[in-house]
């Protein structure tokens, strides 16, 4: 008996030790920082992390925190509430932009190639494929990767014979959007089976995983498959990248030099966002580049939240693009940027109570 | 006790009266005194407050995951349990791929699990080795039970899948003409996730057989010794008969864990959404599906088809849970009437 | 007795009891031994592989600096690179769920053992308490990512925001049945003679029930509480979307919080190989924060038994 209740002792002081500790750092630190939260793509979930970091060391009243949860959760996030700002390679549609009952700003803070990406174990140069032939792997036309179709536009490459095996999203996802909606311009075919959207349904029973990270693992860890992620994760995987024909018929990497190219001609609607079917059919550069908004309320529950918003806008679409080129991003171009800046001064606003 | 009882909060009337005797107070100790009496019956009913909590607990999960179902229900019926589709885009929804990904996975783990995990539990509860070795050995494989599901998820895919490959290269190579190894495998998929699932619910499986058998009486050992059976006779005709019950109920818990697991399955299953007889294919399971898809899901039948099929998942579990239970309850009187007799 | 031939030759008798086993039982018991110790060893092989795997990837980036410093955005190079606040978001997010569960699964097991059973309770209680032992036990059942739903309706849509209650109360659901039932089982293991001993000096229940017979159990309580403590510090599924996670230090407890799992999850699959390494790191704490307060909870059993 008498051992325990020293157990019961020492178990309340450790408790109470352990609380104090984790607490402690805790009040301290709630004192006066803002703290915006924001979720979405992950196409740009590296660009992000790098940019708020440098914008709380030169803020170090504003904490900013963003997890890349794909395009989709963060239009729901946006749409339900829980966060401060969201983040969309397919910026919203009108009937999303609607559902937001505290109004919504499109960011545009950069652009990027898509790679399509596989796994071939022992073929070491870069697959070409063309306009005809990737549509038709990812529509479940061409099922083996010793195809003839293939094999065509890359001679002497030893192409083994094995099924093909898509590895796709498991969430709704901006960069799948980008993805087919470049195939679907490429051929009527992909169109009208698979479509240009955020969750296809795709063909041929693919492999799927959670954001840009997870597909790039996927195809990694698993030979013969074929995937699609924005390019720096390619990149950094160091995964076997498709040269991917265009509308020149030039047989082009995804470099920011390419997606420089193809985004060259883009023209941004009043409100910031595009006509994705022109974006999806660039006349040069690389096929497949996309780009992705930030997307900010219009109206925040306090001064101090919409104002950190402000300065977090200005911050991306200046110094913070700058940092675009060392992650494998485009820029914005100047005036666009410009003008960004200048709508999300002028619409933010502190509107009441917001949607509570 | 160190202290004497008078100093609790609520002193006790015959305490007092025993320590501090006078002549007008009777000892009494044939009536508790009201006050007790209160006290005794309010802490029974606040006690009873805290414990129907978790009745009200498991109503409230079952009322908000079934009124975010709704929609889903009403549009479906019983139809989505048997619907193949599933197309997001579309809005068209059906259960059964994740159905039978979630079925057919824990199958394999508990078809793997069941034998290792016996095997592990006779190791360790019979004189094999001695008692400073066998230990520590049900602590080590207890042990797996502490590691958390995502570190698991995450040594299934850099190493699992790398080691069971070849393995099912070679099933496919010589079995492809059964329908269960008729697909060219990539790594990972329902095998993987049986696989990893199987080392998950191992721990559950040996730990309460083990008990099991330790709790059979040492005399019913030595007694089917003398009779001259050796000790895997003594095994087979008497402890695992004794333990059924236990073991059963075990074998039904860990299926209850393998069911519900989420990420360690979702890292290594390939997520696909399709019905196939291979077991070399990917497959998709309930709660990975949720992981992955409820974050974003948007529209309204979207989320009513994943409750919905979070609901189907409660019911599996739920079922296979009373299974356990009548299952003891009915070996427990069989075994009974056979003592009876 | 009758003597059996057996009996009245003792050299028969002899010549009997040292006959060899015939070959057949003698090679099935060996088989089985066989085939029992090479299963017990692939049971043990993947738990060595693992522990394996976390120590040789997770110990060379294991220094001072993670349990200090914030995770670095990727690809800054020269910057302190750790998972400070995803321990602190961890230890908080178990310390919300450990104050709501605890007393809750505490109280809800010493009715089911004291006043739901035995002698001592009434029918009706008997009948309420066999219900509640059937919730506790489905609710046991209940998937963690299940938690995470009902949390998210609950609080996250509620308050508006992803937050460590949210994901405190999401890991409060698991721990609940842990705690109820392994309460109940250590209550179960006093002796009723303790309980009667404690009645016959006068104490009433109140007073039994919490000088006897729970403070004779405690280090079996202990038990279960820190196992509920190490599952729910392991938890993954419920917690991304409830908690989210943050590259910042918590904010308080109604903001996106980190934790140790989540930072693995994420970690994992990215492209960046100082990240990869970070989650092999995380692993080995969180590994080893499990691991020991598992292996302290046996130590309180362990005490428990040889008093």
């Amino acid at each position: 008996m008498v051992f325990s209740s020293t157990t019961l002792r020492r178990t309340v002081a450790t408790s109470v030790v352990t609380v104090t500790l984790a607490f402690g750092p805790l009040l301290s630190a709630i004192a006066q920082t803002i703290s915006l939260s924001g979720a979405g793509a992950t196409f740009p979930e590296p660009l992000y992390q790098r940019y708020f970091a440098e914008f709380q060391k030169k803020n170090p009243g504003i904490q900013v925190n963003y997890q890349g949860i794909g395009s989709g959760g963060g239009i729901k996030q946006m749409t339900a509430g829980t966060v401060d700002f969201a983040a969309s390679d397919t910026a919203m549609t009108d009937k999303e932009a609607a559902e937001v009952e505290r109004g919504v700003v499109f960011v545009p803070t950069a652009g990027g190639p898509v790679a399509a990406v596989y796994n071939l174990p022992g073929v070491s140069q870069s697959l070409k494929l063309s306009q005809e032939v990737l549509p038709a792997i990812f529509a479940g036309q061409i099922t083996r990767w010793n195809d003839p179709k293939i094999a065509a536009d890359n001679p002497g490459v030893n192409l083994p014979d094995r099924p093909i095996r898509l590895a796709v999203r498991a969430d709704s996802s901006g960069t799948t959007f980008i993805f087919t909606n470049a195939l679907s311009a490429m051929d009527p075919y992909f169109k009208g089976r698979v479509g240009a959207d955020k969750a296809p349904r795709w063909p041929g029973r693919p492999l799927s995983a959670k954001g840009n990270p997870g597909v790039a693992q996927t195809v990694k860890r698993t030979p013969f498959t074929i995937g699609y992620v924005e390019a720096s994760f390619a990149n950094e995987n160091q995964l076997q990248t498709a040269l991917v024909e265009n509308e020149k018929g030039a047989y082009v990497a995804p470099t920011i030099e390419n997606a420089n190219r193809a985004l060259e001609n883009v023209e941004f609607d009043p409100d910031f966002r595009v006509d994705f079917e022109k974006l999806g059919a660039p006349a040069d550069g690389y096929p497949i580049t996309g780009l992705t908004w930030m997307m900010v309320y219009k109206q925040y529950p306090d001064a101090a939240k919409a104002d950190a918003v402000k300065k977090l806008v200005q911050y991306s679409l200046t110094e913070g693009q700058a940092l675009n080129d060392d992650l494998t991003y485009t820029e914005i171009p100047d005036e666009v940027a410009q003008q960004v800046i200048q709508a999300v001064n002028s619409t933010v606003t502190t509107g009441g109570s917001a949607s509570r | 006790m160190k202290e004497p009882l008078e100093t609790a909060r609520s002193p006790s009337r015959a305490g007092i009266s025993l320590f501090h005797p006078s002549p007008e107070a009777e000892l009494n100790i044939t009536t508790t005194s009201r006050w007790d009496l209160w006290l005794e019956q309010g802490f029974t009913w606040l006690l009873c407050g805290f414990a129907l909590s978790t009745v009200v607990l498991l109503f409230w999960i079952s009322w908000v995951i079934y009124q975010q179902a709704r929609p889903a229900i009403q549009e479906y019926g019983l139809g989505f349990l048997w619907s193949q589709d599933w197309d997001v885009a579309g809005l068209a929804f059906g259960a059964l791929p994740y159905i039978y990904g979630t079925l057919v996975s824990s199958a394999i783990a508990l078809l793997i699990a069941v034998p290792v995990g016996l095997a592990v539990a006779i190791v360790t509860s019979e004189n094999f080795l001695p008692l400073a070795v066998r230990s520590p050995l049900g602590f080590l494989v207890e042990l797996i039970a502490a590691i958390p599901s995502v570190i698991i998820g995450l040594w299934g895919l850099f190493v699992l899948i790398p080691v069971l490959r070849p393995v099912q290269q070679v099933l496919y190579d010589y079995f492809k003409w059964t329908p269960l190894f008729s697909t060219e495998p990539f790594g990972p998929g329902l095998l993987t996730a049986g696989v990893i699932l199987a080392i998950m619910i191992l721990p559950t499986m040996a730990a309460i057989s083990r008990e099991v058998l330790l709790a059979v009486p040492q005399e019913l050992r030595s007694a089917s010794m003398s009779l001259g059976a050796t000790r895997w006779e003594t095994i087979f005709s008497l402890l695992l008969p004794a333990g059924v019950s236990g073991i059963l109920g075990a074998a039904m818990l860990a299926l209850g864990r393998a069911l519900g697991e989420t990420m360690a399955v979702t890292m290594v299953i390939g997520n696909s959404p399709y019905i196939s007889a291979s077991l070399l294919d990917a497959g998709y399971t309930i709660p990975a599906l949720l992981a992955n898809e409820f974050p974003e899901a948007l529209e309204g039948l979207h989320i009513g088809a994943l409750m919905y099929l979070a609901l189907i998942l409660f019911a599996i579990t739920l079922l296979v849970n009373i299974a356990a239970v009548l299952l003891v309850w009915l070996i427990g009187l069989q075994r009974g009437m056979v003592l009876n007799r | 007795m009758t003597a059996t031939p057996a009996d009245s030759n003792p050299e028969v008798l002899a010549a009997e009891l040292k006959r060899p086993l015939p070959k057949g039982r003698v090679l099935f018991s060996t088989g089985m031994s066989a085939i029992a110790f090479g299963l017990t060893g692939l049971a043990l092989l993947p738990l060595l592989a693992i522990l394996i795997e976390i120590l040789r990837q997770g110990v060379p980036h294991l220094k001072w600096e993670v349990f200090v410093s914030l995770p670095a955005p990727a690809g800054m190079e020269n910057t302190a690179n750790g998972f400070a606040n995803a321990i602190l978001g961890t230890l908080i997010m178990v310390g919300i769920a450990s104050v709501i569960s605890i007393p809750i699964g505490v109280m809800t097991g010493i009715f089911l053992s004291e006043l739901g059973q035995g002698a001592g309770g009434s029918s009706p209680l008997k009948a309420i308490a066999s219900a509640i032992r059937f919730i506790a036990t489905i609710l046991s059942g209940v998937p963690s990512i299940i938690a995470g739903v009902f949390a998210y309706g609950v609080i996250v849509l509620a308050t508006k925001q992803f937050s460590a209650v949210a994901g405190g109360v999401a890991l409060a659901v698991l721990m609940l049945p842990i705690v109820t039932l392994t309460t109940e089982e250590a209550l179960k293991l006093v002796p009723t003679s303790q309980r009667l001993a404690s009645a016959a000096l006068g104490a009433n229940r109140l007073q039994t029930i919490f000088r006897i017979v729970v403070t004779s159990a405690l280090s079996g309580i202990t038990t279960g509480v820190l196992l509920a403590v190490a599952r729910a510090a392991g938890e993954t599924a419920p917690l991304l979307f409830t908690a989210l996670f943050s590259q910042n230090w918590p904010q308080g407890l109604f903001n996106p919080t980190p934790s140790l799992s989540v930072l693995i999850y994420n970690y994992a699959f990215s492209p960046f190989v100082e990240q990869n390494q970070i989650a092999w790191t995380a692993s080995l704490v969180l590994v080893g924060l499990v691991l020991l307060i598992s292996i302290l909870s046996r130590l309180v059993t362990r005490r428990n038994l040889m008093r």
